[in-house]
């Protein structure tokens, strides 16, 4: 695309580490290949994928202008990129950055490229990397060799491989950690990139690192593997190691991850790394996506079994030389500031402004004199412009010491706190210095239908409205609900991690008046604290365009009825789930198309959320079929074992959910059969006749994954569960019920259509 | 010399809400309302002084642009083209007039918002092509006075050269009768 591009090439040749170029070399060849059409389009997806370089919504050539479906006519016929992919529509391409730390020429490259190869606009992820989006194919070797020179790899940003290891942005400046994980998380990713023991995974494998066990920076238990700092007393020496825990995740059903080990010794950290990429490459799924990631095996396997396939691995694991050469060389790994420590005088020339911005966005580091700075930035966006500011301010008053973070900002460490009010200036000016980090305005949101293919509604849309209106009623200095965690996800993938927020939201779809209309779930009580130490559960879908009213009325709640400093979640748990559903059961009904249509549109984007050419007033949506009916009685049903589940009463719970989705199934099937079975068996014999075997019940990306639940959880029914898998199976069960609103949507669209 | 970008800025005063360009460009979408293949929309208003709502195109984006806190119309040119320099600054400047004209028309901007054909900033989005530096400028600058003379009258506007050493180069053009804001 860039006139550019093939001159890069030698006008980086001497800067890129010769792995590096090489690297970069053989892609931008397989590139070529598949432009020949001598490489498979499955296996270019993946080769690009583990380059970073991901599709985007829209890639397929079609897109709903809000009237219609439409094809958009790419000039040129060309090979795909992958399945339905093609080749000339614009993509995402993810940056890895490792434990989220950059220099300040790093981020200007950053900078750079985004205003020539993207929009202008670098994105922060929930895991630390960036993301470009609206770039093309075309441009993405000349952009890699530009992040090459700056040290900066896109090697395994996506596909199955060894996804960014993050850590803890205040790692090495924290008052309570039990050491420094930076180097640790640094060489853990820098062995395991390209390692050929991590090149035949199921699925994608995330990995992080924390500093102690209570703050939630890191988010280790919702990873695949996590490593705690911890430390023990050895021969009278006190040595450090790990809390390790496996088998995390979000996703579709959120995981904890288990306690593998309460102590590794940092030594065999890389050991047990490889030691468990050979049990996951080895037992893990592979033709299955859905039940691919290894929190699905250490499921399958049991823990026990689980860590005696690792520690007979790992014993029959010969000394690789690197280990020793890897832990060589964490001492070199040293910050540190390049001012002298300075103290702050609070007097009553700074401005409001900037006390506000001290209290909410200055962490005091444990080194006294020294601060880490946060910039908020909003929806995790910011432009090329800004990148250069914060680079700008990292040369002059740090030693260029910047991390991204998992909520999708960025930290400056080690500034000394006489300088802050400099600082200060300079981030004003810039617009970096709103005093929003770490409150409720500071919302965390995946990209959603903005850019995601699998987005169902605009999480980003959602967020930027209700940032709006909370910072327009200054929510963000309550004292009772300043400092909740609201987070969004588009669809039930939970990239926006709504599971672990105070307040999370998922986007869904809802058949309503012969309309599709968006609508998000509800997700109160996770726990952000302890590592992500609890998930939120469901309480119910509202309509897109009425979750500002709800959350003004759940957070409303919580000020007028706490009890003294009574925590969100205790009061989640007190007043329990079902006076939460209670709470919002009114939003959730749509007015007709006629009398307001903007119920059918989603935040910032104009269009109709629909699909096909339902004609406005055609529908007969007034009228509630029985289908609609026994979909909406199954979802109480799916409540009622969130409630049985709260009481302790755990087999009952999981009962529950499974008949819920057997429900499900019936109302489904009234639409094949007229009068569908009642036996259990059969009930399940004929769903998957007419809706499994006949694809009818898959989702476009997730396939056939919900009707397996259900299929799942009938070979499962009766069995004793603990109360992991009960929650589960509710959870599988919400999710289920969601695919059948959305099938039995996609029936009736299509009826009215043809 | 490729990817030009040309931004045309908006006059004061600016009465209009921009995330009204948000139906407006889906409508353009819908409409194919340029010749060129039209995308999406993407929403950035949550960014102080950046591109605001884009119109993502194939050829082109088109933004109402917030750069430097002035409104403007970006048009931002990705695809490579044929022909001289003349008229590559001819295809960008155009295009981004006739958005410029075709927003000023939209009902929920008429009579809101005026565009000023003679304020505008070109932007060569390629430092490998186009180097931010002085040489780069001086080679530039008779093909820019060559294009705004013969679009304005020889010796009717200033040109100047913008920004810092690591931001693309930017030239701003201006007619003289049009008030300077400082950049
Ligand atoms: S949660 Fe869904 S919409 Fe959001 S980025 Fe992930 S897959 Fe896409």
């Amino acid at each position: 695309m860039k006139a550019s591009n093939q001159l890069w090439k030698a006008r980086l040749e001497d800067r890129l580490s010769a792995g590096l170029g090489a690297e970069i070399d053989v892609f931008e060849h397989e590139l070529a290949l598949r432009r020949q059409g001598k490489i498979d389009e499955r296996v270019f997806a993946e080769t690009r994928l583990r380059r970073g370089v991901y599709g985007q919504r829209y890639d397929n050539g079609q897109r709903h202008d809000g009237r219609a479906a439409q094809v958009l006519a790419y000039p040129e016929r060309k090979p795909t990129k992958g399945p339905h992919t093609l080749w000339d529509a614009p993509g995402m391409q993810r940056i890895k950055i490792p434990f989220g730390g950059l220099d300040a020429a790093q981020l200007e490259t950053v900078a750079d490229l985004s205003e020539e190869y993207s929009d202008g606009i670098a994105h922060v992820t929930t895991r630390q990397d960036f993301q470009l989006h609206y770039v093309h194919i075309d441009d993405t070797p000349a952009l890699m060799r530009r992040l090459a020179a700056a040290g900066i790899t896109t090697r395994e940003a996506c596909g199955n491989s060894i996804r960014n290891v993050t850590a803890c942005p205040l790692a090495g400046v924290c008052r309570d950690q039990t050491f420094d994980v930076t180097a640790y998380a640094k060489m853990t990713a820098y062995y395991l990139l390209g390692h050929p023991e991590c090149q035949d995974f199921g699925r994608k494998f995330k990995i992080a690192f924390s500093g102690c066990k209570t703050n939630p920076c890191a988010l280790v238990r919702m990873h695949d593997l996590g490593a705690i700092a911890a430390t023990r007393e050895v021969d009278g020496e006190v040595r450090r190691g790990f809390e390790i825990y496996v088998g995390g995740g979000l996703g579709t059903v959120p995981y904890q991850a288990q306690l593998f080990t309460d102590f590794l010794p940092v030594e065999e950290l890389l050991p047990l790394c490889i030691a468990i990429a050979r049990v996951y490459s080895r037992l893990g799924e592979k033709k299955n996506r859905n039940t691919a990631r290894i929190k699905f095996l250490v499921n399958r396997l049991g823990l026990e079994e689980f860590r005696r396939l690792v520690f007979e691995e790992r014993a029959a694991l010969s000394d690789d030389p690197k280990w020793a050469e890897a832990l060589g060389g964490l001492a070199e790994y040293d910050e540190g500031p390049s001012r002298p420590a300075g103290l702050l005088e609070i007097g009553p020339a700074q401005s409001e402004e900037f006390r506000a911005w001290r209290a909410r966005n200055v962490y005091q580091q444990r080194q006294a004199g020294y601060a880490t700075v946060t910039i908020a930035l909003p929806l995790g966006d910011i432009t090329a412009a800004q990148l250069r500011v914060v680079a700008d301010v990292a040369r002059q008053y740090t030693r260029e010491t910047i991390r991204t973070t998992v909520e999708q900002n960025l930290v400056l460490r080690w500034l000394s706190e006489a300088d802050l009010p400099a600082v200060y200036s300079a981030f004003q000016s810039a617009g970096l210095a709103e005093p929003l980090a770490g409150t409720i305005v500071d919302i965390a949101a995946c990209p959603g239908t903005d850019t995601c293919k699998l987005g169902i509604a605009s999480s980003r849309g959602l967020a930027a409205e209700l940032r709006t209106r909370l910072l327009e009623r200054g929510m963000e200095r309550d004292e009772a609900i300043g400092g909740l965690r609201i987070k969004i996800s588009g669809c039930f993938n939970s990239c926006g991690q709504h599971h672990v927020a105070d307040i999370g939201f998922y986007g869904v779809s809802r058949n309503k008046n012969g309309y599709t209309v968006p609508h998000f779930q509800v997700l109160l009580g996770g726990q952000w604290d302890e590592n992500a130490g609890a998930y939120g559960l469901a309480i119910g879908a509202v309509p897109s365009k009425r979750i500002p009213e709800a959350l003004e009325r759940i957070t409303g709640r919580y000020v007028a009825e706490r009890r003294g400093n009574e925590r969100f979640q205790e009061f989640i748990k007190r007043i329990g789930k079902a006076e939460c559903k209670r709470m919002i059961e009114d939003f959730a009904a749509v007015p007709p198309h006629d009398q307001d249509a903007s119920f059918y549109t989603d935040w910032s984007d104009a269009r109709e959320f629909t699909v096909g050419d339902i004609g406005v007033g055609e529908c007969a949506g007034e009228v509630v079929s029985p289908v609609d009916f026994q979909l909406a009685a199954c979802e109480r049903e799916a409540f009622e074992a969130q409630l049985q589940l709260e009481a302790g009463q755990v087999q009952e719970a999981a009962q529950t959910a499974y008949q819920s989705m057997m429900h499900g199934a019936q109302a489904l099937l009234r639409l094949r059969l007229g009068a569908p079975p009642e036996d259990a068996e059969r009930v399940a014999a004929e769903f998957r006749t007419h809706f499994y075997d006949t694809q009818l019940f898959f989702d476009p990306f997730a396939q056939g994954k919900f009707a397996q639940y259900y299929f799942m959880a009938h070979e499962r029914n009766g069995a004793a569960v603990d109360e992991d898998a009960a929650r589960r199976r509710i959870e599988e069960a919400q999710l289920f019920l969601e695919a059948a609103h959305s099938c039995y949507g996609r029936i009736m669209t299509a009826q009215r259509t043809f | 010399m490729q990817h030009i970008n040309v931004k045309i800025f908006a006059q004061q005063p600016i009465m209009i809400d921009i995330g009204q360009a948000i139906p407006i460009f889906h409508r353009w979408i819908q409409d194919r309302a340029t010749d060129e293949l039209l995308v999406d929309v993407a929403d950035y208003r949550h960014v102080p002084e950046g591109p605001g709502v884009m119109l993502i195109g194939h050829q082109a984006n088109y933004s109402m642009d917030n750069a430097g806190g002035r409104l403007g119309l970006l048009y931002n040119r990705k695809l490579s083209d044929n022909g001289s320099i003349q008229e590559r600054l001819r295809q960008a400047y155009d295009s981004a007039l006739a958005a410029c004209k075709r927003l000023e028309d939209e009902p929920e901007f008429r009579h809101k918002l005026k565009f000023h054909p003679g304020d505008c900033e070109v932007i060569f989005n390629d430092r490998l092509l186009a180097p931010n530096d002085e040489q780069t400028y001086q080679t530039l600058k008779p093909e820019l006075e060559l294009f705004f003379g013969s679009l304005w009258g020889h010796g009717a506007f200033d040109l100047g050269k913008k920004g810092e050493p690591r931001e693309r180069l930017r030239v701003r053009a201006a007619l003289r009768s049009v008030s300077l804001p400082a950049v």
